[in-house]
């Protein structure tokens, strides 16, 4: 499953081929390893206004041991070493005027940016400005950034915060993610925060010590990196998957040191089931990752009810079923769970053939949004990540063509790994984004599609 | 040594499906099907790097290479390669003999946990060089002279390349053990219908029982297999009477191939421990092994059946604990042949056999055949000799679970040689 044009691209002949035929050159990622800084290189911080979170982004990054460097000026004078990241508090718009002082900081920071660079954005969301100047100036931002990240090479990505007034507290986590390796393939996205109680003094290398997470379909695929990695950041893991599975979820759960659980969670006992086992294991649960899911592709005339209906099943109604017996069940669910649901692509930009499929992942997100709000109020969050082209088993077996537009037809201009996705879920299972709920992250390279 | 014994708590099981001789495992090892069975163990309960107290496990047909066959496989799975293990055998006796034996070292207090299990194949069977060939190798290895040599290989023979297979036979009867057994049905005047209609029962259970998920944390699949190989869920009364008896002679004959057990391949594991151990790894308790009992009979000479002695056992171990046949909530009777279980009830009920044999005063008395082998047995999953025992332990410990605390459950295994072994779980 090697990525062969990337590596071409990447080579000394391949790079002067590709150069000279402008052909898309796709970067080897920075992708997190324990024990990695959590930038290779300096962050520069500039403002878009007066902004509120400069002081306290700079603490942030200096206490993560990162080199804060002043703003790079117009003229292009140079200040040191060139950036890793670059990040604009954009909290202090009033009006699209403030927009150029944006620019101002970003172009020629953005100019000396390292391969694999980071352009992050925060700001207020558009939805809480006082004035329809303060709302477009905020909007603009969104246009700002995506074009941003399609403009960067080199495996640098743009992404945009929105902190509300009062959600100051809750920004560490997501800008830690932003910044590291862990958001590799994540580029172009809107993440919103919210004020949380969160835990103070979280273990950066081991943030789920101790925590029990549950990853249903986590035999293979993007399951099993999840349950990887959820365990690299020091959960136990009980690893879900179809009795028929078993085997390979055993390899899975071995390699952890997780536990196998098989169990068909479309069974009308499942929900029973997984809290009975949860409760006399492990005394209860802190993440449940809903990743177990199916594909039955046909054109819709063509599509039978069997297809329409174990799509839904496995999908959708599973994950709405476990996750209201979960709340329901009395001591089960800790009071700082956190739910991650896999939608997808698909659900949001939708697909030939995938009718289906597309209806229930768009429900996976309907369902989070919905639900958001009651998790709050028990200190816990549910959120989604929809990956794009993700470089699995299934995916090789797609014709070549189809494989390759597939894979790049992203601002990455390559596909993603499992791994990826994996590294998404892990952060928002983290104790410290409880200020990240009702989300819908897409893990997609920024794809094209349904952007 | 502990000043009082304990009960051993049995804590979970695992077994791989069982598959048809020559089948889906015909180029898996003993060692490959019991180290996949343990590791699928060790994942459900989450044993990685773990030290158990002692692995006991074995299989009938063996390797010479596997005189240490169960350390092997430990060495080769996911427990911490500190953890002892011993072989034991004692025919299909031997999985559930493994339990006692792992049982009896926590009630003693010599161990917190362990490991009790059991494998066959009889797919890939060991096969001998032929018995005047391995003397004459024997001498060859032994010789020091060219001339000594050139002697011992001028022995060599062409009917010698002939090798020695291992045999569904009795040693000292030349017989099958089914053929033992056709005698044994037709004693006790066991009919070819009743016969049947249990092989469909022990079918259409079994089926009902993965139906309903009952299997999903007892059995692990294993190449590609994820349901026991001979199940025949759509199995009828009206089917099994149109196939040739195989076993026993002439008009009486009875016993077909689907009465019988099927020659099967595979594993099963069941982990056992101290009630503490239990609770310290936050593991559950499905039942305790409450007591056990042998008994062996003399088939050649005695006039008793090979497959009897389970018969023998059982007033032993019920006197022993107080008990009458009929307080228990659950029978495994193990189905080597569906006229085993029948002959086994049918002399429990017989005053004459339960006066003259066993020396009661009365007879054991009848069961109620509805608490029989209620998720299926050897009939409809296979019977890998070494492996049948951890089979029911596990599914018999679940069973009880789920019924709830202070129900009992019978054991009777019948094994070669004119042995059995008999045991019973409470919850």
């Amino acid at each position: 499953m090697s990525d062969w044009y990337r590596d071409f691209a990447n080579s000394g002949v391949g790079t002067t081929i590709t150069k000279q035929l402008g052909l898309p050159r796709p970067a080897v990622l920075r992708r997190y390893e324990p024990g990695q800084p959590l930038l290779p290189g300096p962050a520069v911080i500039g403002s878009a206004g007066k902004g509120r979170l400069r002081d306290e982004l700079t603490a942030l990054l200096r206490g993560a041991g990162v080199t804060v460097q002043s703003p790079v000026t117009a003229d292009g004078a140079t200040d040191g070493e060139k950036p890793a990241a670059v990040l604009l508090d954009a909290t202090g718009l009033t009006s699209p005027a403030d927009l150029a002082s944006a620019h101002d900081f970003l172009a020629p920071a953005v100019k000396r940016l390292r391969p694999s660079g980071r352009v992050l954005v925060l700001a207020d969301p558009p939805g809480e400005a006082t004035s329809p100047a303060q709302a477009a100036a905020r909007q603009a931002l969104d246009g700002l950034v995506r074009s941003i990240a399609k403009e960067l090479r080199g495996g640098s990505t743009a992404n945009l915060v929105h902190v509300p007034a009062g959600a100051e507290g809750s920004l560490a986590s997501p800008v830690r993610f932003f910044l590291s390796g862990r958001s590799a393939y994540v580029d172009g996205q809107v993440v919103g925060v919210s004020a949380a109680d969160l835990p103070a003094g979280e273990d950066v290398e081991a943030p789920l010590a101790g925590k029990v997470a549950v990853v249903t379909g986590a035999a293979r695929g993007i399951g099993a990196a999840i349950a990887r990695v959820l365990a690299r950041d020091g959960a136990h893991v009980v690893a879900v998957d179809i009795p028929a599975s078993g085997q390979a979820l055993a390899e899975v759960a071995n390699d952890i040191g997780g536990t196998a659980l098989q169990l068909d969670i479309t069974a009308t006992d499942a929900p029973a089931r997984l809290i009975e086992h949860l409760r006399e294991r492990h005394g209860g649960v802190d993440v449940v990752v809903h990743n177990a899911g199916i594909t039955r592709d046909k054109l819709l005339v063509n599509m039978d009810a069997a297809r329409w209906n174990s799509v839904m099943a496995v999908n959708l109604q599973a994950q709405l079923d476990l996750t209201q017996a979960l709340l329901d069940a009395e001591g089960v669910l800790e009071p700082n769970a956190r739910v991650v649901c896999v939608s997808s692509q698909s659900g949001i930009a939708g697909n030939r053939g995938q009718t289906n499929y597309a209806a229930s992942k768009a429900g996976v997100i309907g369902m989070v949004r919905a639900w958001a709000p009651a998790f709050a109020e028990r200190r816990a969050t549910i959120n989604a990540v929809a990956p794009g082209f993700i470089v699995t088993e299934m995916t090789a077996k797609m014709p070549l063509g189809t494989r390759e537009v597939g894979s790049r037809i992203n601002s990455l201009q390559q596909g993603g790994l499992p791994v990826d996705v994996a590294e998404t879920i892990a952060w928002l299972a983290q104790p410290g984004s409880g200020g990240v709920n009702g989300q819908v992250v897409r893990v997609c390279g920024q794809s094209m599609l349904g952007a | 040594m502990a000043a009082q014994t304990r009960k051993a708590a049995i804590v979970g099981g695992n077994r791989i499906p069982f598959a048809r001789s020559n089948s889906a495992y015909a180029r898996a090892s003993n060692q490959d099907m019991l180290t996949a069975t343990l590791d699928g163990l060790v994942a459900r309960f989450g044993l990685q790097g773990q030290r158990v107290g002692e692995v006991v496990a074995g299989a009938v047909l063996k390797h010479s290479r596997d005189f240490n066959l169960t350390r092997e496989s430990v060495l080769g799975s996911r427990l911490s390669a500190a953890t002892p293990a011993y072989d034991v055998q004692q025919a299909c006796g031997t999985g559930l003999e493994a339990a006692i034996l792992v049982a009896n070292k926590i009630a003693l207090g010599q161990i917190e946990s362990g490991i009790a299990g059991g494998v066959d194949t009889t797919s890939d069977a060991p096969l001998a060089v032929n018995e005047d060939l391995r003397r004459v190798l024997i001498s060859l290895n032994n010789a020091t002279t060219l001339q000594q040599r050139l002697k011992a290989l001028s022995g060599i023979r062409p009917n010698q390349l002939a090798p020695e297979i291992p045999r569904n036979a009795e040693p000292r009867t030349g017989l099958a053990m089914g053929d033992h057994a056709a005698i044994t049905a037709k004693e006790w005047e066991i009919g070819r219908e009743e016969q049947d209609e249990l092989t469909v029962r022990s079918h259409r259970n079994l089926a009902a029982a993965y139906d309903r998920g009952f299997f999903d944390d007892l059995v692990t699949p294993f190449l590609g297999l994820s349901r026991d190989q001979n199940l025949r869920p759509d199995s009828t009364v009206e089917k099994l009477a149109t196939l040739k008896p195989v076993f026993g002679k002439g008009e009486g004959a009875t016993m077909t191939a689907a009465n019988s057990t099927p020659l099967t391949d595979g594993a099963s594991t069941v982990l056992l421990g101290s009630d503490e151990w239990a609770a310290e790894h936050g593991l559950p308790v499905l039942a305790h092994l409450v007591d056990a009992q042998t008994a062996a009979v003399d088939y050649v000479h005695g006039g008793e059946g090979l497959l009897m002695a389970p018969a023998y056992a059982m007033p032993v171990m019920l006197a022993r604990n107080g008990l009458s046949l009929q307080d228990f909530d659950f029978y495994e009777v193990h189905e080597a042949f569906a006229s085993t279980v029948l002959s086994t009830l049918k002399a429990w009920e017989d005053p004459a056999f339960c006066k003259e044999r066993l020396g009661l005063d009365a007879a054991l008395g009848s069961i109620d055949r509805a608490k029989l082998n209620v998720n299926g047995s050897s009939l409809a999953a296979g019977h890998p000799f070494a492996a049948t025992g951890g089979r029911i332990v596990a599914s018999l410990a679940k069973m009880l679970h789920e019924a709830g605390p202070g129900k009992r459950g019978l054991i009777s295994i019948c094994a070669a040689g004119g042995q059995g072994v008999v045991a019973v779980l409470e919850s």
